[in-house]
């Protein structure tokens, strides 16, 4: 080690940012795979263009990724990074106006050429022409610096500025003290079919963390020190791979094989990409040739007693409203996964909404109702699921998954759970006649149901004696025959929201979080704002004010006592990334004024931002 | 068996068996039956109701799945499972049904509005995929259920109520259609005519994968008497031709009438004793002479092919699909969820 300063530090936040072409994505995640290794708190946020190669060195081609990391534990990605590594002119314009004043940037002069910067705007280099005053720059020519390393290799010089990411990686391990076997690792079984690019990668990243090492320009390395964490075995995960495994595991426990019919859709498309790899769990995976093919062939499986899923985003449900629907008329299990993204219609596929609350609610002709459940971290997706799939078996109702793409691509540690004490969700099929005809032979009803749970009775295809027809035409009461009759049909509309309603006996209440049990204020969430609305809260709490916070996680039905922690409070607060739809709900159901606080920007809230207008609500509820 | 080289399993093979005989009535449901009086699907009906105790299945092991339209109440008559779908979407049903469940025998019954209208993206992947689906569309050439609009199949300028100077839309050829979209087994057959029917009712639950049937029926109330001229005693034999495997492509009464290759590739019809008359192969591996049969009859219905236009073997997407799942396990093992979970870096807290 070189006798260069360590300084100490509680918390880094880093972002990375260059062209889609560049790598980002793939540096921060290693990165990430580093920091998670060396024991902090971490959490993450990939922001990145829907084009897949936009042109190079254009603001509209810029990717990023943003990591944020810690000695203790931390909700959110973070609100600003502490350090911005800028690949090029246009990586430094599109995310500048993010970064603090004082803030270290770290950044690529290789690039900043006359033609690049004028290119997107600059008159001219803002590295040296004073723009960046205010930062401490440090202007590295890394990709001169990794063809230097790399002359040795038979590379071709278009090749070797390819690894200038690993050069920056290196560099970056450096500063931040981080472990490197693991991205050697991961290096060599990348490369492993392309030795002499292997080689090249590692002698990048080497050379970038030398660079470090012995250059004046950095006289500082930092250190941030292991978070204390539960025991336990940890990994890090993204919502959508836990989202895959809570229903591989849903599976499992519900005995039921999972059947997945999809089509590719961003943000939801990594999710049929991991199920695929799961055969060896009896997981069959169906690419569709459209979004309502993906549910219909869900529901076909359901009805031959399978776990019956379909993944999309807001654009896929609205194709697959009618189906839904039907799910809702033949009371058979449908696991629907909503990864949300800006709407409506095309809109902004790769950022982050939580505006198909509504379209899950009410997106059906007739009286339709569903359950709904919400993630709320990355991790918390794989929970989410298994919940989803216990609803959906035992009520036969079809549920759905709202996560969104915030928490489909970023990523947090995650305890792993203990397999053996995933719950028991087996299902019962019906076996036998469970109604007598007149002349007193058992026949069997599909709609009789389960006094409880007002569960109808499902009856598999192969059960001998059992041979029955459902549809989406009314059914009557109990024997499921079709019926027109008016009283009838009243009499099911009503039963079949009964049935979804009296969830509500069967989920968890809902909790406060409120450490001087005297707030004023709760402020209520559901779904991914859970990080940057708890890192509010303890924000607000620390300049001395009392809140509470409270998470859903049942959007429908509504856990049993939301009514009564609703009017303990004097106001509530509702922040959500889109234009108040929880707090249509709220309102309407509990006849309470909460206030909605929302936003659409494509991005998570910064916490800085909630906690501002959650101080500001307590004391506009003071001053009243 | 590993049926992606080309095995020989057969279309219901998977399918459990009974020792015990069957009879019609105990495939007849006890819901009354709800079509217009005359309509052409009662015929159909009685005609799969008799076929289906010849398979011999066990009768749970069977499903009907439809999706909207006067054919699709279908599933209800039938004492088997059964689902009466949403509109166009019960190949896609189906197709999950039938590629989680091999144990079962998978019918759909779509109409022509249904399968090559709403859902025609559904029925051409199906097709595509090889499904091990048996599809019975029921063309009238109009759409019933919603009172008599023209269909995907009427001919040009009919007049219909929302066409009352004459539908401007060119008809698609359900058969072209199939074949088209690398169908393995496609077929034409007539509700009135129980014997034809059954028979290729029969060949089409021996095809593994998809079966198309397209069966002409008679909408007596808004469209009647459509194919009259391939019904009717006087006409019928100048009408159809029965396209019979391995046998000369000849129709007419005593074969007066024949088909063969004419000088610029193309069909044509000739004298039933030509030297080129062609003879029917449903088993060639290149569909274009089907497709070829499948264009020959005349806009006044004179020529309409009725049989097997094509049956041959191709990997099946259900078995595939299973293939694959035992492959998997063969190759890892059963999945082990815990060791799934700690894949990739992991470290531990103590």
């Amino acid at each position: 080690m070189s006798g260069k300063q360590v300084q100490q530090v509680d918390r880094v936040i880093i972002r990375l940012a260059g062209d889609s072409g560049d790598g980002m994505q793939l540096t921060g995640d290693r990165f990430t795979s580093e920091t998670a290794a060396f024991g902090n708190d971490l959490s993450t946020l990939p922001n990145f263009p829907a084009e897949i190669r936009a042109p190079a060195g254009t603001l509209p081609g810029v990717s990023s990724f943003q990591l944020h990391f810690a000695d203790h534990d931390i909700m959110t990605p973070g609100d600003a990074p502490n350090v911005l590594v800028a690949m090029n002119p246009a990586a430094l314009k599109a995310n500048i106006a993010d970064v603090p004043l004082g803030a270290d940037i770290i950044a690529n002069s290789d690039e900043f050429t006359t033609r690049a910067c004028q290119r997107i705007g600059y008159a001219s280099n803002p590295l040296e022409d004073g723009t960046l005053a205010d930062y401490k720059v440090s202007a590295v020519p890394l990709t001169s610096m990794t063809v230097e390393a790399l002359k040795d290799f038979d590379l071709s010089k278009k090749e070797a500025e390819r690894a200038k990411n690993m050069f920056a990686l290196g560099l970056l391990s450096w500063m931040y003290n981080r472990p490197t076997a693991s991205t050697l690792e991961f290096l060599e079984r990348k490369f492993a079919k392309t030795p002499e690019v292997m080689k090249a990668n590692i002698a990048a990243f080497h050379a970038g963390y030398n660079f470090g090492e012995t250059t004046e320009a950095f006289s500082v390395s930092y250190e941030v020190k292991p978070a204390p964490m539960k025991p336990g075995t940890y990994r890090n995960i993204s919502g959508n791979l836990a989202l895959a495994y809570g229903l591989v595991a849903a599976s499992k426990a519900t005995a039921l094989p999972l059947f997945l019919g999809s089509y590719p859709i961003t943000p939801a498309s990594d999710i049929l990409h991991e199920l695929s790899k799961h055969k060896a769990f009896g997981v069959r995976t169906f690419q569709a040739e459209d979004e309502i093919a993906g549910v219909t062939a869900a529901l076909g499986a359901s009805f031959g007693g399978a776990l019956g899923v379909t993944t999309t985003s807001g654009p896929g449900v609205a194709l697959k409203s009618e189906a839904i629907g039907l799910g809702v008329m033949l009371e058979l299990p449908l696991v629907i996964c909503d990864i949300q993204r800006g709407g409506p219609s095309t809109g902004l596929p790769t950022k982050t909404e939580q505006a198909d609350l509504l379209q899950a609610m009410f997106g059906r002709n007739g009286e339709a109702p569903v359950a709904i459940v919400a993630p709320q971290s990355p991790s918390d997706c794989f929970n989410a699921a298994l919940e989803a799939a216990r609803i959906a078996t035992k009520y036969r109702t079809p549920v759905f998954v709202l996560s969104d793409g915030y928490l489909a691509n970023g990523s947090e540690p995650w305890l792993l759970p203990d397999v053996d004490a995933l719950p028991d969700l087996r299902v019962d099929f019906a076996s036998a006649p469970n109604h007598q005809s007149a002349d007193g032979t058992g026949e069997f009803w599909p709609y009789v149901r389960d006094p409880e749970t007002l569960a109808r009775a499902w009856a598999i295809p192969g059960t001998a004696g059992l041979e029955h027809r459902v549809g989406g035409l009314e059914k009557a009461d109990g024997s499921g025959n079709i019926s027109y009759d008016p009283a009838n049909h009243d009499l099911m509309v009503r039963l079949r929201q009964a049935k979804i309603d009296g969830i509500a006996r069967d989920i968890a209440s809902l909790e406060v979080d409120d450490p001087s049990a005297d707030a004023d204020v709760l402020v209520l969430g559901w779904g991914s704002t859970y990080g940057p609305i708890g890192a509010a809260c303890r924000q607000v709490r620390a300049r001395g004010l009392r809140i509470a916070q409270a998470h859903l996680r049942h959007l429908n039905p509504f856990p049993a006592n939301t009514g009564e922690v609703l009017a303990r409070y004097s106001k509530v607060l509702i922040p959500e990334m889109n234009l108040g739809q929880l707090a249509l709900l709220i309102r309407a159901k509990f006849l309470v004024d909460a206030v909605s606080y929302d936003k659409v920007a494509g991005m998570p809230f910064k916490s800085s931002e909630l906690a501002d207008v959650i101080a500001a609500t307590i004391e506009g509820v003071n001053e009243a | 068996m590993n049926l992606s080289n080309g095995g020989h399993r057969r279309g219901f093979d998977l399918v459990p068996v009974t020792e015990a005989a069957q009879t019609a009535k105990e495939f007849k449901s006890d819901q009354e039956v709800r079509w217009c009086p005359g309509c052409g699907d009662y015929a159909i009906l009685a005609a799969v109701q008799g076929f289906l105790p010849e398979l011999g299945l066990k009768r749970e092991n069977i499903v009907f799945i439809s999706g909207i339209g006067c054919s699709s109440r279908f599933p209800y008559y039938l004492e088997t499972y059964g689902m009466h779908s949403i509109h166009g979407r019960a190949p896609a049903i189906a197709t999950g049904l039938a590629a989680s469940r091999p144990d079962l025998a998978v019918f759909v019954v779509t109409g022509d509005g249904d399968a090559l209208s709403i859902g025609g993206n559904h029925l051409i992947h199906a097709l595509r995929r090889n499904v091990n689906l048996t599809i019975l569309l029921f063309n009238n050439r109009i759409y019933g259920l919603t009172k008599g609009q023209y269909s995907p199949t009427s001919e040009v300028g009919k007049i219909t109520k929302s066409t009352p100077m004459g539908s401007l839309d060119y008809p698609f050829n359900p058969v072209s259609l199939a074949l088209g979209a690398e169908a393995t087994f496609v077929a034409r057959t007539i509700d009135s005519d129980r014997k034809h029917l059954t028979s290729v009712l029969r060949a089409a639950a021996a095809h593994r994968g998809t079966s198309l049937v397209e069966i002409y029926q008679n909408c007596n109330i808004f469209n009647d008497n459509a194919f009259e001229v391939l019904k009717a005693p006087e006409t019928r034999d100048d009408y159809l031709v029965r396209l019979e495997h391995g046998q000369p492509i000849t129709f007419g009464k005593d074969a007066t009438h024949g088909v063969r290759r004419g000088a610029n590739g193309s069909l044509e019809l000739c004298a039933g004793d030509d030297p080129g008359v062609l003879v029917h192969d449903v088993h060639a591996e290149d569909p274009s002479l089907a497709f070829a049969l499948s264009r020959i009859a005349r806009p006044d219905l004179r020529a309409t092919p009725i049989g097997i236009f094509r049956d041959v073997e191709r990997p099946v997407y259900d078995d595939l699909m299973a293939d694959q799942l035992e492959q998997a396990v063969a190759k890892q093992g059963t999945g082990d969820l815990a060791a799934l979970l700690a894949g990739g870096d992991t470290w531990t807290i103590s």
